[in-house]
């Protein structure tokens, strides 16, 4: 899992089947001091996230998971998922 | 696996049902000296780590799934597996 902050949303018509109803976030990740660490990602979001939002996302097959829950269907073609909003962080 | 520092807890009042009750710490991963090698990351703790711990991490989804024991369907991806004592690197140097 690995940090982000949210920056928009993303919207599309027409998605594969399985996203239907998904919201899509445009997202930075990011290290514990909020500094960038790599390339703007779209995520599928679990818990209503919002721009601004410091969140945590999940990776790979294991956000396909986050969204089954979120959706109830058998499977979804998604490869970052946000699962959790992010109150703090502590830093030695 | 990955051999990791603790950099700290984090919160998070909305998350994902699977993580309930589960402490999330991130953690930063280091290069055989100690020293940090590439970026931060964020993971479960089952080993009751503690700021500035060096740790293993599981980096695996399945192999979470098999410690949770919650199902198989659980998004969850990095788990702290074990504190580290010590690394030996000394013989592989200097062979």
């Amino acid at each position: 899992m690995y940090l982000g902050i949210v920056k928009g949303t993303v919207v599309a018509e027409r998605k594969a089947s399985g996203l239907e109803g998904a919201k899509i976030l445009l997202v930075q990740p990011v290290d514990e001091h909020q500094q960038p660490t790599g390339d703007l990602q779209a995520a599928i979001d679990t818990v209503q996230a919002g721009p601004g939002d410091l969140v945590y996302l999940v990776g790979s097959r294991e956000a396909a998971l986050a969204l089954d829950h979120a959706l109830g269907s058998s499977f979804v073609p998604v490869d970052a998922a946000v699962v959790g909003i992010v109150d703090g962080v502590a830093t030695s | 696996m990955r051999c990791c520092r603790v950099v700290g807890p984090l919160w998070a009042a909305v998350k994902h049902p699977a993580f309930a009750r589960q402490t999330l710490l991130v953690v930063q991963p280091l290069d055989e000296h100690g020293k940090d090698a590439g970026a931060s990351f964020v993971a479960i703790d089952r080993a009751q780590a503690g700021i500035g711990d060096k740790v293993i991490v599981l980096t695996e989804g399945n192999g979470v799934r098999q410690i949770l024991q919650q199902g198989d369907q659980v998004p969850i991806r990095s788990a702290i597996v074990g504190i580290v004592d010590r690394v030996d690197i000394d013989a592989v140097e200097n062979a």
